[in-house]
């Protein structure tokens, strides 16, 4: 057990007598006081607390949103244009609800990249890694059908263009495109199926699924930047020699850690809510259309690196697998990855290399897909340059690179290529 | 500071990363703002600039709302905003509209279709849809165009149905075209103001510089509310931050 149980007996009547009959400040107490976590973590340990601030802004914020917004084709762009002038500081309700979705993405996607660069998903936290998946699948979801609420004509299209993807399957496709969309096209059935899913199906299941991710969290204990097990070195009293409990030191950590987010995220929602068209996109405040196709359809950047792999695919069914194999590759990483040492601070220099190469092939499919290759190709080949073979050339090239990753996680890792550094007995602390 | 430096060298540390993580996220804010509008005149508008937020009003209301409409915008809004009073917001509501009303064109949309093929837009989230750049270059952009149904075309879009409702005061433009090519449409190589309306240049980009001032304006009004309240959001959470910040150190000094 990660965690400590202490049968706690509150001095208070009222308090005592519930924690006899429900021991909810005892299992509280065990999560927080009672949780020793390592006492080496560093900046990356921020984004796990920040991605639970977001998610709490995101369900607070939603609520009142759907106090005025009406999930009805013909009233859906009207209500968020209400919302934005007419609700008392519905403004402001509205731009931390869409500065949050794309800030989730960038914490949760700075989260991941901690777990691999400390091999946080190896044993004994294979579950906590794909439990984090999971909610990373019904986050993309949840995000996608968030999108397509303000009913602008970049929704309806964006709408249009993914769900289409189903008809990618065989025999089935065309059927199953329209069973989505109770429709023959993204429609109000679509919006208002996408309304029941987006504020109640799939944040049940987000919350379930964080409660699981923390709960098997708890159960294995942290891993920490040097990738020790901290339980292996313990005090007289059964704590770790190198653990430090979560409450106080974390907690008030987090806080600070907090605090210095939404100062960032203020910034944005104050001062650059669209963020340059990136968070909120011009065409989408043009209502949705389905006469007038947008010059790009392109989707919000945090979906740019996935559908830059469905671009770069010239057939469409391989393009739709490509794309999944791009995430479901990441729920095998802790059994691809056969190194016994966890923390990059240890692991041979072709992981160091291939990790980063991995993190660079991200960000710049994210740059095809978002369109900025095909702008820019113009300007650094001249006017006449081919853009569509460059950028091809260009994003199959990172796509390789992506993919080559896993390929070479597990061949750098099975057949004992790897040369490690000798792992230190206890954790160090010099940040 | 390098004294202190040396003394606690792990908050020297933590706080050169913050600075430097904080820094790129300025620099990234900086990169996505400037990449708004390339290739056009910048229409440099100024939210905080009631004055020119005022004129574009009036002129609005005397130019354009006659076909176009903002209807997601109130009279009142606008009143209370900009600070023009109910009366002289009355002088300004043509189409017979209460102060609490938005403010809707009066051109039946049949009419609208008749005459210009297609019933001009709403623009109440035109600055937005299109960024105020482009509706600055849009209105000095128009010039005579026998060819087209209105008589008039445009170079920012070219086609476009709507004529030149501003030429009183722009005057007219004539476009000077480039010896066309085999095959191809003679393009537009630069305007030239054949007859001058009653501005110069100067007082028309500063005339257009407000329609597009208020039309940014109406696209968000709560962007005035928004950028007046953020310092003081931004002040309150760097507060908040140094103490959490404080309260971390206290916290921490047991940590060994």
């Amino acid at each position: 057990m990660g965690v400590t149980s202490v049968r706690l007996h509150p001095k208070n009547r009222v308090l005592g007598w519930v924690e006899d009959r429900l021991p909810w400040l005892s299992f509280v107490s065990a999560h927080t006081s009672g949780y020793y976590a390592p006492k080496n973590f560093n900046l990356w340990y921020y984004f796990g607390s920040l991605a639970l601030i977001v998610l709490v802004n995101q369900i607070l914020t939603g609520i009142f949103l759907t106090m005025f917004y009406k999930p009805n084709a013909a009233e859906a762009f009207a209500s968020v244009e209400y919302i934005m002038r007419d609700v008392n500081w519905g403004w402001l309700i509205r731009y931390m609800h869409s500065t949050g979705a794309s800030l989730f993405f960038v914490v949760v996607y700075l989260h991941m990249f901690r777990g691999l660069m400390y091999g946080s998903y190896k044993k004994p936290r294979e579950l906590v890694w794909i439990l984090g998946m999971l909610i990373f699948l019904a986050l993309m979801a949840e995000a996608f059908m968030g999108y397509v609420l303000p009913w602008g004509n970049m929704s309806f299209w964006g709408a249009k263009v993914i769900i289409s993807l189903f008809g990618a399957v065989p025999l089935i496709g065309d059927s199953l495109v329209e069973w989505i969309m109770g429709d023959y096209l993204p429609a109000d059935a679509t919006l208002n199926r996408f309304f029941a899913l987006h504020v109640i199906a799939l944040p049940l299941v987000l919350l379930l699924l964080v409660v699981l991710h923390i709960a098997a969290l708890h159960e294995v204990g942290s891993n920490n930047p040097d990738g020790i097990e901290i339980k292996e070195k313990k005090k007289p009293d059964g704590t770790p020699l190198d653990g430090i409990a979560f409450h106080p030191y974390y907690t008030v950590k987090d806080l600070f850690g907090t605090g210095f987010f939404l100062l960032l995220a203020a910034f944005i929602i104050f001062y650059a809510p669209t963020f340059g068209g990136w968070f909120l996109e011009h065409d989408n405040f043009i209502p949705a259309n389905n006469l007038a196709t947008p010059e790009h359809i392109k989707p919000v950047w945090y979906f740019t690196p996935f559908y830059a792999m469905l671009r770069m695919i010239p057939a469409k069914l391989p393009g739709v697998i490509v794309m999944f194999l791009g995430i479901v590759l990441l729920f095998f990483v802790p059994w691809l990855d056969k190194g016994k040492v966890k923390s990059i601070r240890y692991r041979g220099l072709g992981y160091k290399i291939m990790l980063g190469l991995f993190a660079i092939s991200f960000v710049m499919l994210g740059a095809v897909g978002a369109g900025v290759s095909a702008e820019k190709i113009p300007e650094w080949f001249g006017a006449d340059a081919d853009v569509t073979t460059i950028e091809n050339l260009f994003g199959r090239f990172w796509l390789i690179v992506y993919f080559a990753f896993f390929v070479f996680l597990w061949v750098y890792t099975r057949f004992g290529f790897e040369k490690t550094k000798p792992v230190p007995d206890r954790v160090t602390t010099h940040a | 500071m390098l004294e202190i430096a040396k003394k606690t060298p792990r908050i020297g540390a933590g706080m050169r990363k913050l600075a430097v993580i904080a820094f790129a996220g300025l620099c990234i804010v900086g990169l996505a703002s400037a990449s708004e509008g390339e290739g056009m005149a910048s229409a440099n508008v100024r939210m905080d600039d009631n004055a020119s937020l005022q004129r574009g009003a009036r002129l609005f209301f005397n130019y354009c709302s006659g076909c176009h409409s903002l209807q997601y915008l109130r009279y009142s809004r606008i009143s209370e905003d900009l600070g023009i009073d109910e009366k002289d917001m009355a002088n300004l509501m043509f189409t017979g509209a209460k102060i609490g009303d938005k403010a809707i064109d009066n051109m039946p949309p049949a009419n609208a279709t008749t005459w210009f093929g297609k019933a001009p837009p709403d623009l109440s989230l035109e600055a937005r849809a299109k960024g105020s750049d482009w509706i600055y270059n849009y209105l000095k952009s128009f010039y005579l165009d026998p060819s087209r149904p209105v008589g008039w075309n445009n170079t920012v879009f070219p086609n476009a149905s709507m004529p030149n409702a501003l030429w009183e005061l722009q005057g007219l433009q004539v476009a000077v075209k480039h010896p066309a090519e085999e095959g191809h449409e003679a393009g537009v190589e630069k305007l030239e103001l054949k007859t001058p309306g009653r501005l110069d240049a100067a007082q028309y980009d500063q005339a257009v510089r407000d329609i597009t001032a208020f039309l940014q304006y109406a696209g968000e009004p709560a962007a005035l509310q928004r950028e007046s309240i953020g310092v003081w959001v931004l002040l309150y959470l760097a507060l908040f931050t140094f103490i959490a910040w404080l309260l971390k150190h206290e916290y921490w000094k047991d940590v060994h």
